[in-house]
């Protein structure tokens, strides 16, 4: 992504032949975008991210009175856009998850309206990991309510899950360069052929004019080439990452009392570890963990600007002595089992201080 | 680390808590014990004091809730023991602003756990109190679960001039915690105001006296 920095600064917009160099440049990437999601490259819009992607084809698609299922445990990028049209008047229904994370498809089917247009479900699950059946759902829709449209937020499955948009059967699928190590500031959003969409940026003609605005050129090879690494060893990650994920999970159960992992512990991106330590708080273990130098997060109040816990969490119905100690460890390509054993060693001894200190132990 | 989201003096109490109690709750031999908060709302308080001739001579801890939580009550304790101990009188006068400036600030998300330390400081200085066998005050009802915050401390609010929900919370920090306690708050300092306005003002009050709605829209 580095040339089109600085000597390839053309604008694809321009005829020039520096402007036709970034087009073709463009254009390459869009197609290998669309090989690894086996769709046309017409069907690929690049956006600045998945939040773009995500309020694009919700806003892009829902008229007023027409009805949207969403799951509860999307992603804002989604939720909020939800609840935001809600308010201008489409109706909405949001689906709870189990208490694994992860929805039942009947609840769907028995949610559906004469007036549903379109069905938004993430592909995995950004706090605790959990996959959702992304295919029953296309399968299902595809058989019985041809009409109504499927998105999916994929962000967290780009670069690691399967993102065939022939296999999810799905409508509109979202990602995020970021997620998979490509550059952070560039999206992708694959919208099926003969899908109208309303764009929510106007302007000049890019992007077959659903999204106007100069391309970000740089940061589209930079996010495709990253994408296209990622594919290149998406197996092979996958099974490694699932094996170091199985190892620290049972470490952590085993070593570490009082200690739940949220989330199905199978049905989970290999990268996800989600706990919750009893009588503790998030903050403060995440805190000590960035002394020892391990970068975590959670989804405690205490951590968040809303001082509300993760809505994902409250929907898992986690106790309040245990949903406050929740946090969240994320396995990535640098990962080794030396690490996960430092981690685990220091979590041990925090985890103890904390509970020393904590009146609910 | 450079950068860290709390001053350096919370980042020395957070990791290195003062005067929590380590041992068992009866070796201590407290003549005092209070508790605030709620699980619920991510912080939870306990204290333990001892005293002697009116004045606080120990106090231990326990805190659930996160490194500022923490920090205030390890800050705290450090207080009112410094010179051998407190006196219970000047123990009662700290106040959350107190306490958050020998911490040297919070981040403005971060106050109201800071609020907790002298609430529970409080609980526990009203349980020595009564087990001594003084006249058992009425307690005022608790509104606000997350920050102990009562109805009395709603009275002197709306007695000293205040009228808007966001005075109240600015001083009292009512409702930051799980914040399901802001629209019954509401409701009942409206009903507050209303009272108060009856006994103070024109008989025009009851419906809509010009002076109550430029006070409550301020």
């Amino acid at each position: 992504m580095l040339p089109f920095f600085q000597e390839e600064f053309g604008n694809p917009g321009s005829i020039h032949s520096k402007g036709q160099s970034a087009k073709n440049a463009l254009e390459k990437a869009r197609r290998s975008v669309a090989e690894i999601l086996n769709c046309e490259p017409e069907e690929i819009i690049f956006t600045s991210g998945g939040s773009e992607s995500d309020n694009l084809a919700l806003n892009g698609i829902l008229k007023k009175d027409d009805h949207l299922i969403i799951s509860a445990i999307e992603h804002p990028a989604v939720l909020h856009v939800a609840e935001i049209l809600e308010q201008n008047g489409i109706e909405l229904t949001k689906i709870p998850v189990e208490k694994n994370g992860i929805l039942k498809i009947e609840k769907i089917e028995k949610a559906i309206h004469p007036n549903t247009k379109l069905i938004s479900v993430m592909l995995a699950n950004n706090e605790i990991g959990t996959l959702q059946p992304l295919r029953e759902i296309g399968k299902f829709l595809q058989k019985n309510h041809p009409g109504i449209l499927l998105h999916t937020d994929a962000v967290q499955g780009g670069g690691i899950l399967d993102l065939n948009v022939k296999h999810l059967k799905v409508d509109f699928l979202s990602l995020s360069a970021h997620k998979f190590y490509g550059p952070k500031g560039v999206g992708i959003l694959f919208k099926k052929k003969g899908v109208k969409l309303n764009p929510q940026i106007s302007g000049g003609s890019q992007e077959r004019s659903l999204r106007a605005g100069t391309e970000n050129v740089a940061g589209i090879v930079g996010c495709v080439k990253a994408l296209a690494l990622a594919e290149k060893s998406r197996n092979k990650e996958f099974i490694r990452l699932k094996k170091l994920q199985n190892y620290f999970v049972e470490k952590v159960l085993a070593e570490i009392p009082k200690t739940r992992l949220n989330g199905d512990a199978e049905k989970r991106l290999p990268g996800n570890a989600n706990f919750s330590f009893f009588g503790i708080e998030g903050e403060s273990i995440l805190l000590r963990l960035d002394f020892e130098g391990i970068a975590a997060s959670t989804g405690s109040a205490c951590a968040s600007g809303s001082l509300d816990p993760s809505h994902v969490l409250q929907a898992l119905k986690i106790p309040h002595d245990w949903l406050h100690g929740s946090i969240r460890f994320t396995l990535g390509k640098s990962t080794t089992k030396k690490d996960l054993d430092f981690v685990v060693a220091k979590l041990k001894k925090i985890v103890k201080d904390l509970r020393a200190i904590s009146p609910l132990v | 680390m450079n950068n860290w989201l709390y001053s350096e003096t919370v980042k020395d109490h957070f990791l290195h808590p003062r005067n929590f109690l380590s041992g068992d709750e009866a070796d201590f031999a407290a003549d005092g014990v209070g508790e605030v908060g709620s699980p619920a709302c991510g912080d939870v308080m306990k204290m333990w004091i001892k005293v002697k001739d009116g004045k606080i001579i120990d106090l231990q801890w326990k805190t659930f809730g996160c490194a500022s939580a923490i920090g205030s009550t390890s800050m705290l304790s450090e207080m009112v023991l410094e010179n051998g101990g407190m006196k219970i009188e000047t123990a009662l006068k700290i106040t959350p602003a107190d306490i958050l400036k020998k911490l040297g600030g919070l981040p403005t998300n971060k106050i109201h756990c800071s609020v907790l330390g002298d609430k529970v400081l409080r609980a526990a200085v009203k349980n020595y109190l009564e087990k001594k066998g003084e006249p058992k005050k009425k307690p005022s009802k608790i509104i606000c679960v997350c920050l102990g915050v009562t109805e009395r401390e709603l009275d002197l609010s709306v007695a000293a001039g205040e009228r808007t929900f966001a005075e109240f919370q600015r001083r009292t920090k009512a409702g930051t915690g799980c914040g399901k306690c802001v629209a019954k708050i509401e409701k009942l300092l409206a009903k507050k105001i209303d009272q108060y306005s009856d006994k103070t003002c024109c008989s025009f009050c009851k419906k809509d006296c010009p002076s109550k709605t430029s006070r409550t829209n301020d």
